[in-house]
């Protein structure tokens, strides 16, 4: 019989060549659609017309890139998805700012200077990251229209601090938890006050804390599609929209290499995220299904 | 903290913390709960194309839903594809997670492999698979190029299809995750007991079934919430994959409050809609909630 390991298992010969099939076959699976897009976005219309979709281009060609980028059209303008591109760079770096600082801050109050309520409020805080956004789609276009933000990126940022503050709470509370209460209270003693003990004591070791916090709002605020959709139409869509319009856009030749190339353009950042960061992005996650 | 003298600065003192987190809490309330009693109003109202509050007519919006086609389509569709797509996640996070728990080699590389679709957005998700699932170039022309001319798939199309492939790609971006989640799982476990097992001659299979898997009772039931969650709320992905057709094969709630509420003109059904999605994710996330932040009361 087999030989066991300590993880439990018999690792007969067999089993392991069987086991490493299995695991490369399903690596294949999740590969495959980024494969297909990324070949699709350098072959020529022709040459998908006529070639396999899982074949290497024939002949390389950066145009769709070029043409997604600056001329390919979304709605009516066709100015390609550079701007819209912009206008999610200016969304996605102050909803995550704010809503990091905050969420810090809040972690740091209801950890080391809680008060009678201290838990009622942070389960509010935390359903309110839960809820279906449908449910505030009405109420938010109207305030976001008395404000006269509708349509802006400002008013997505508004959108974005508000329904992103609970995770970043939940994320610094659950990291400033485990942080010692002696060291708070021995500065405490010496006279420091509410800020300086957050600035000089929590913060400088909040390092790994801050950097999943940042990736998830990231990923969490680029990739939003029902938000834009719903409050910043035309010129002032963020990415997600754009691609969608793109696609879904029923006027003239489908130019699918084009729509894979925006695709890629749109993955891009948040990939590169993932790659650059990915255990911080993991740890996000698993943070994000309340488990700290 | 004592306070002997009251003074404006004292004062501040002692309430600075409240008033860090006013702001937030009050963003909250506003925002999240505020805005969940206004919807709850609109429901009760024939608002249509803009809300109108005096026109109160109390659950007459939630009793045409019930009767609304679209929304027994949206329904079922919600539950073949929630059933499946945490179903499947399950199965195939857990499976996963196991193989890659034995030692393997380049276990990193693998993980990295199965976990990035989690990163990219449901558009980009959609975007690809409709591309992938494309009946007139994408997969079924590789399978007539490679030979077999037999071969036909067209579920992007067929009304009776088309939900499973919201299936497909649901499970492609968020399998991996669950995969994740089992295996800090595992790596979790106690090797002592797993060694006992094994001098008492239980089988590879048997440890797993009556030792490890029981004991990850826990991450079940959160990969449970997470699961359904997502799926209660998918809109994303059903946009941009099937835009809810062909027809409206594909409506599921959100896409259908969507409609009600904004192209449609029946805000007040919309509305009730979306309190029936609020309901049911209630349901299943406060009890978790409640359980969660308990537990780390004395952690």
């Amino acid at each position: 019989m087999a030989s066991a390991v300590d993880t439990g298992v018999q690792s007969g010969r067999f089993w392991r060549v069987l086991i490493y099939v299995t695991l490369i076959v399903f690596a294949a699976f999740y590969l495959l659609p980024l494969f297909v897009m990324l070949v699709t976005s350098f072959k020529s219309l022709d040459e998908i017309r006529q070639g396999n979709m899982l074949a290497l281009p024939l002949e390389w060609t950066i145009a769709p890139w070029i043409s997604a980028w600056g001329s390919a059209c979304v709605g009516l303008t066709c100015e390609g998805i550079h701007g819209y591109f912009g206008n999610s760079i200016k969304m996605v770096v102050p909803s995550v700012l704010i809503s990091t600082l905050l969420g810090a801050l809040n972690g740091y109050v209801l950890t080391k200077w809680r008060f009678p309520g201290h838990r009622w409020i942070f389960g509010l805080m935390l359903f309110g990251c839960f809820i279906p956004f449908q449910i505030v789609l009405i109420p938010m276009s109207q305030v976001l229209g008395l404000f006269g933000l509708a349509g802006t990126t400002a008013g997505l940022v508004l959108v974005h601090v508000t329904y992103g503050i609970g995770f970043t709470t939940l994320f610094f509370r659950n990291y400033y938890e485990a942080f010692p209460n002696e060291l708070v209270r021995a500065a405490m003693i010496d006279g420091a006050g509410f800020f300086r003990i957050f600035w000089r004591i929590l913060l400088p070791s909040s390092g790994p804390i801050i950097v999943v916090t940042i990736i998830w709002q990231f990923t969490n605020v680029w990739n939003d599609f029902l938000f834009g959709a719903s409050f910043a139409a035309g010129q002032s869509a963020p990415m997600t929209v754009a691609l969608n319009n793109l696609v879904s856009s029923s006027t003239g030749v489908k130019e699918y290499n084009v729509h894979m190339a925006a695709a890629m353009i749109a993955a891009l950042p948040t990939l590169l995220v993932y790659i650059l960061a990915g255990r911080y992005f993991v740890r996000g996650l698993m943070a994000g299904s309340v488990k700290g | 903290m004592s306070d002997t003298t009251r003074t404006s600065g004292d004062w501040l003192r002692q309430n600075l913390p409240r008033l860090v987190l006013s702001p937030s809490f009050a963003i909250t309330l506003f925002f999240v709960y505020g805005f969940i009693l206004y919807t709850a109003w609109i429901s009760m109202t024939r608002s249509r194309m803009l809300p109108k509050l005096d026109s109160f007519v109390g659950f007459e919006n939630y009793g045409k839903l019930w009767k609304t086609l679209n929304w027994q389509i949206a329904l079922d569709n919600l539950a073949i594809f929630g059933t499946l797509y945490i179903l499947i996640c399950g199965v195939l996070g857990l499976l996963l997670a196991i193989l890659l728990d034995q030692k393997i080699r380049a276990e990193g590389f693998l993980r990295t492999i199965y976990l990035y679709p989690m990163a990219l957005s449901f558009i980009v998700t959609g975007t690809a698979w409709k591309w992938f699932l494309n009946p007139g170039l994408g997969l079924e022309k590789s399978m007539h190029e490679w030979g077999f001319h037999s071969f036909s798939f067209d579920w992007l199309i067929n009304p009776k299809m088309a939900i499973y492939t919201v299936v497909i790609a649901g499970v492609w971006q968020t399998s991996g995750f669950v995969m994740a989640m089992f295996l800090a799982g595992l790596r979790g476990i106690d090797n002592e007991q797993l060694k006992a097992a094994q001098l008492d001659g239980a089988s590879a299979f048997q440890t797993y079934r009556r030792i490890i898997i029981p004991q990850l009772r826990a991450v079940f039931l959160s990969a449970f919430v997470v699961l359904a969650h997502m799926a209660i709320k998918s809109y994303d992905l059903v946009v941009a994959l099937t835009g809810g057709g062909p027809g409206n094969a594909t409506e599921v709630p959100a896409t259908f409050m969507y409609s009600y509420t904004f192209t449609r003109n029946q805000m007040g059904v919309g509305a009730a809609s979306a309190m029936v999605m609020l309901m049911t994710i209630a349901a299943i996330i406060v009890p978790y909630l409640y359980a969660e932040t308990r537990e780390k009361r004395h952690g």
